[in-house]
């Protein structure tokens, strides 16, 4: 690939090209090269430690990338100064695999944390964007409750309201659905959906729940972890009508197709 | 053949040729691991001397039955196919021939398996120096880090919350109030009754005021105070921190583009700096009541010419040169306890060893900090 400068296409939210991601000397994937849309739902899918979570910390910057390029619209993400990630950084909202609330303090602080420092609304008018936000996510009443008193599926939406407190431009999910029973996770998928059409967000989502990665998404990539790199992108019920590849479909259908079998 | 055989006692395992140079292998009574199994080395060898045409097994007299028996089939099995013979499992009950099936189904995975590398001297002194230099950098850059959040702390630009330092503070300075005195006092109690018991022979017992009020002020109330502070706050600092890694939270606080370093270190640094000298003046008064109640009570001195004497003997300097190393004792035990937080990996385990790494740590800077000191206040002349 020898494609450099920004990209030119003006519905491009996230371009990254060429992707090489390491710990050290070990390369965990290679030549990763996609484009997520505007709008997008974008699901980043593939086995059980193949590095899903570790893309998704390179998108949010928590991880240099070894080698390539990561834009946001015509911004560079890894050429920028500190200045201009903290500026960007504060355009995303990310939901930790653990919702990572802090647990020091209240739902409302939490949510009131990156309000107070980086607005200038009044104390009172924190407050009521906090409540307002938790209010979106089904949790209204429960501004005072420390996150070690509510429930995990609880935590998971506060932490969804916290993602939201700056009204941000992309929101990435790590493993939305882990550890929630099947109603709650549907449950959050509509609620990813809803505030995708009514934000008008671009959504990453890292999972590789089946059900809902049809459900909500519009636009993939599939990681391997044994060639290292990327196999397949685009649409996840495409992929599946259409893929070629026996690895793609083996994960799509749950190892269906001639895949795990059960004697009984 | 000798076939021995029996159902209702302990499990047993025997074998038969066949005239077709088929081997059974016959298990019977209960295969159970808590009441042990047949040793089957026996069994082992004879197949490796005289290799059968097929193995075959016989069930029927097999009692209970749990892994006792999974292991031994899988092992024998292991052995046959070595040796290419073929083994016939029919006549293994339905489920143990579906576990069996099932361990046998993936292979082992090439370069799974962690192999026991035998290292060399040198290449074991070479890896130990690497790391000793990233350690060495990683500390350096966290000094470096610390250094620019008070820089900013100290243009009022820091991020972080106000009630966290006064937390922060109340934790430190009046929670550990109550051991740094009961510490201080038993300190200041042993120091006497040690110099009592010397000082009585020369019939200079008063000088015991003079010992301990220098030995606590100069020394003893800073050193004592950091290490029951490095053991309470420095090891609670790593802990939170370090579980506040594990939890993602730090990453949260990162991307939301607040500094970890000012949000979560600067004010426990600033927290301890503010209380050490504090409870250090503190622990050298507990020390000074500790060697009051041995000089009255032992020595029969009366408090009042035991604090006259004191008071004769501890001058102003020797009292700001205590204070001004316990700040710095302080600033060592935010350091060590902060760094072995930030630095802790993401599980539990992780967590204890952070939080062991920071008392050792803070315990090793503080008593090479007392060293040095020791050298330049001599050098000058303090």
């Amino acid at each position: 690939m020898s494609v450099s400068g920004p990209p030119t296409d003006p519905n491009a939210h996230i371009t990254v090209r060429d992707l090489t991601m390491a710990y050290g000397s070990f390369v965990l994937m290679r030549d990763l090269t996609f484009t997520v849309r505007r709008g997008d739902v974008f699901i980043i899918m593939g086995g059980s430690g193949c590095g899903k979570s570790t893309l998704l910390r390179h998108l949010v910057g928590l991880k240099a990338p070894a080698k390539g390029e990561i834009w946001y619209g015509a911004e560079s993400f890894t050429r920028a100064t500190p200045e201009q990630r903290e500026s960007m950084l504060r355009r995303f909202g990310i939901l930790y695999q653990s919702g990572a609330l802090w647990s020091s303090m209240t739902l409302a602080e939490n949510i009131a944390l990156p309000l107070g420092e980086f607005t200038d609304l009044s104390p009172k008018e924190i407050r009521e964007v906090a409540s307002l936000k938790l209010a979106l996510v089904g949790l209204k009443g429960f501004e005072d409750y420390f996150p070690s008193q509510i429930s995990g599926g609880m935590q998971k939406r506060a932490g969804l309201a916290r993602a939201m407190a700056m009204d941000p431009e992309v929101l990435f999910f790590d493993e939305p659905s882990a550890g929630l029973d099947p109603i709650s996770s549907h449950l959050l998928d509509d609620l990813i959906l809803q505030l995708r059409d009514s934000l008008g967000a671009t959504v990453v989502v890292v999972t590789h729940e089946l059900p809902s990665l049809f459900a909500i998404g519009n636009n993939s990539v599939f990681l391997d972890p044994e060639s290292r790199t990327m196999i397949a992108s685009g649409d996840p019920k495409e992929l599946l009508a259409h893929s070629d590849d026996p690895r793609v479909r083996r994960f799509l259908t749950r190892g269906g197709e001639n895949g795990v079998t059960r004697d009984t | 053949m000798g076939v021995t055989e029996s159902t209702a006692g302990p499990a047993t395992l025997s074998s038969e040729r066949q005239g077709d140079g088929t081997l059974t292998v016959r298990l019977a009574g209960p295969w159970l691991l808590k009441h042990g199994v047949p040793p089957s080395a026996d069994l082992e060898q004879q197949l490796a001397a005289q290799p059968p045409k097929q193995v075959v097994f016989d069930a029927t007299a097999l009692g209970a039955w749990d892994t006792g028996v999974l292991t031994f089939v899988t092992r024998l099995g292991a052995v046959c196919a070595d040796r290419k013979i073929p083994t016939d499992r029919s006549g293994l009950p339905t489920g143990l021939q579906k576990l069996v099936a099932l361990a046998e189904a993936v292979p082992e995975k090439s370069g799974a398996r962690r192999e026991e590398v035998d290292e060399s001297l040198l290449e074991r002194i070479g890896l130990a120096t690497l790391s000793g230099r990233d350690a060495a950098v990683e500390m350096l850059a966290f000094i470096g880090q610390t250094a620019v959040a008070f820089g900013r702390a100290l243009t009022f630009r820091a991020r972080y919350r106000r009630s966290d330092l006064m937390e922060y503070i109340q934790d430190a300075g009046a929670e550990g109030l109550p051991i740094v005195s009961l510490i201080s006092f038993l300190v200041g109690l042993i120091l006497a009754f040690v110099g009592a018991v010397q000082l009585q022979s020369f019939g200079a017992s008063i000088y015991v005021a003079d010992l301990v009020g220098i030995a606590m002020v100069r020394e003893m109330g800073a050193m004592m105070t950091a290490i029951v502070i490095a053991g309470r706050t420095g090891a609670s600092y790593a802990a939170a921190l370090g579980s506040q890694k594990a939890t993602q939270e730090i990453d949260a606080l990162t991307t939301m583009g607040i500094s970890p370093m000012e949000f979560l270190v600067l004010p426990r640094m600033l927290a301890l700096m503010l209380m050490m000298p504090l409870l250090c003046l503190y622990s050298d008064l507990m020390g000074i009541l500790g060697g009051l109640v041995v000089g009255a009570g032992m020595l029969d001195i009366s408090p009042v010419v035991y604090f006259q004497q004191t008071a004769k003997a501890v001058h102003l300097g020797d009292a700001l040169g205590g204070v001004f190393k316990a700040s710095v004792y302080g600033v060592l035990i935010a350091v060590a306890g902060c760094l072995r937080g930030m630095q802790s990996g993401s599980s539990s385990s992780a967590v204890g060893e952070a939080t062991t790494s920071a008392v050792v740590t803070s315990i090793v800077l503080i008593i090479s900090a007392c060293g040095i000191f020791a050298v330049l206040f001599y050098l000058m002349g303090w």
